[in-house]
């Protein structure tokens, strides 16, 4: 599938909140924004997948996006996969439209958290609620716990990458929290689920994001000279959850990205940005680890001393990530990676040929890779 | 909010009134000797049915630990900071629980040894553990 599907266009709101608005409304305005990008009508979508909202889950929930688009597509849904479900979603979009059912897809979330209900991301865990087991971020910090313990990080190594993801966003217009935030802060904060502090956590953010996918020789027929090529993919899912894995520092997502750099015919030496689900701090260097792209227990060293800034070793999460850029969940680091690859981002890298992007949910349960490339 | 008791079914009423009577259960596969938590109807691992349930020793080790100081909900702004642990028994089976004398998490290590500590909380009984060993505070 190398090269075989493209990312033709990228939408999005601001990120932040947007107190009163519906989130298919917003899903709206991104696809407006995409098709503009793109310069497609909308008429040429015959493909509309959209990632279930995490606030408020519902059935039929693609058709209710896609009825608000206008647009009867031949291939349509909702995938719940958590946060890794746009990627997925990108890569099911590519392998459709290869096989024909299809010929150009889009692929948005939209969600209102913050100004809405972000009690999911607080709930009670089922029965073990008893003991006190409430939060998403708790699970990560049961995972944040065992890579301390295994490896014996500082703390500087999860605050590189917090103030990194910061500083990358300050500058963002559409960006969520645009406050600086310096090592001594990071360290200085209060703990939320101990051994993570506050600063480790992402935004909740209200926001929509769009992207087109369509062949890449769909683009070339269009004119469309800006698409960006899908040059691998791949996925994998833990199904224990996080109490119940063998080892808490060991996750598909290794299995995810093997078979993106099989597909792509390249390896973690090869890749030039990296856009990495940064949900909380050590999902980020447990990512890097399992890619590839750092030896184990040793991604933060490599943020502090190769360097993650845009003028580092590994450019990190250049729209300023989850963490800053918006909590929404993935389709942000995949319009990034594109925007990179097409030579407009706000803080461009020069001579980068590849990006990697990650998506993953639940407590590192589910994982999708995506490599972008330049366009031929 | 008020404390959120387990929702117990069939499948997990034996689990819950293990505990009430003093014992830690957990579920075996006779065919292909599995040993798990939580209840489950069948064997995760070759999916036979009717698991047979099993009285643990009671003994284990800590494989890691947070420290809540934010209360999520009202009924646990009494209880930051507390420790949520994972224990994995002597048999196998893991399972989430808290650490009574831990002193919030701050005594804990990977592989502390711990033993079975039941207590009653709004009726319910809960597997709570206790470190066998506390850290020499001299």
């Amino acid at each position: 599938m190398r090269g075989k599907a493209v990312i033709a266009g990228v939408g999005h709101t601001t990120y932040g909140k947007h107190p009163g608005r519906d989130r298919i409304d917003l899903i709206v305005e991104a696809v407006r924004n995409a098709v503009a990008d793109a310069g497609i009508e909308k008429a040429m979508i015959d493909g509309v997948l959209v990632k279930m909202a995490n606030s408020e889950p519902s059935i039929l929930y693609g058709q209710k996006v896609a009825e608000a688009l206008g647009i009867r597509p031949k291939v349509g849904g909702s995938l719940d996969q958590g946060g890794a479900a746009n990627i997925a979603l990108i890569s099911y979009a590519a392998m459709a439209i290869d096989a024909g059912l299809m010929e150009m897809a889009i692929v948005c979330y939209g969600d209102t958290p913050r100004t809405g209900s972000r009690a999911v991301f607080h709930r009670p865990r089922g029965d073990d609620a008893a003991y006190g087991w409430y939060s998403t971020a708790a699970g990560y910090a049961m995972i944040h716990q065992a890579y301390k313990q295994e490896f014996n990080p500082p703390d500087e190594h999860f605050g590189a990458i917090a103030v990194q993801c910061r500083q990358n966003a300050l500058d963002n217009p559409s960006a969520h929290l645009r406050v600086p935030l310096e090592m001594d802060e990071y360290l200085a904060g209060k703990y939320l689920v101990e051994p993570m502090r506050r600063d480790d956590c992402c935004l909740v953010s209200d926001g929509g994001a769009a992207v087109i996918v369509t062949s890449a020789k769909r683009a070339r027929e269009l004119g469309i000279d800006k698409a960006v090529p899908v040059l691998g993919f791949g996925q994998g899912q833990e199904s224990w959850d996080v109490h119940l894995r063998p080892k808490l520092t060991r996750t598909m997502a290794e299995t995810s990205a093997q078979i993106a750099f099989q597909m792509a015919g390249l390896g973690p030496d090869d890749i030039d940005i990296a856009q990495l689900y940064d949900c909380f701090t050590v999902t980020v260097l447990q990512t890097m680890e399992d890619y590839g792209l750092a030896p184990r227990g040793l991604a933060g060293a490599f943020a502090l001393t190769e360097g993650i800034s845009p003028d580092g070793k590994l450019p990190l999460n250049t729209s300023g990530g989850l963490l800053s850029e918006s909590g929404t969940p993935g389709l942000q680091l995949v319009i990034e990676g594109v925007r990179q690859m097409r030579g407009d981002a706000r803080l461009q890298i020069s001579n980068a040929d590849t990006c990697i992007v990650s998506n993953q949910g639940g407590s590192m349960h589910t994982h999708a890779t995506m490599i972008l490339g330049t366009a031929a | 909010m008020t404390f959120p008791a387990p929702v117990i079914s069939e499948v997990s009423r034996p689990y819950w009134e293990g505990l009430a009577d003093g014992l830690l259960k957990y579920q075996h596969c006779g065919s292909c000797d599995e040993r798990w938590l939580p209840a489950r109807s069948a064997c995760p691992v070759c999916l036979t049915p009717d698991p047979v349930w099993l009285t643990a020793s009671g003994t284990g080790h800590v494989v890691s630990w947070v420290v809540y100081h934010h209360a999520y909900t009202e009924y646990l702004k009494d209880k930051v900071p507390y420790d949520v642990t994972i224990v994995e028994l002597d048999e196998g089976p893991r399972l989430l629980t808290n650490i009574v004398n831990s002193h919030a998490g701050a005594d804990l290590l990977v592989g502390s040894k711990v033993g079975l500590a039941i207590e009653i909380e709004e009726g319910v009984a809960l597997a709570r553990f206790r470190l066998l060993q506390e850290r020499d505070e001299s």
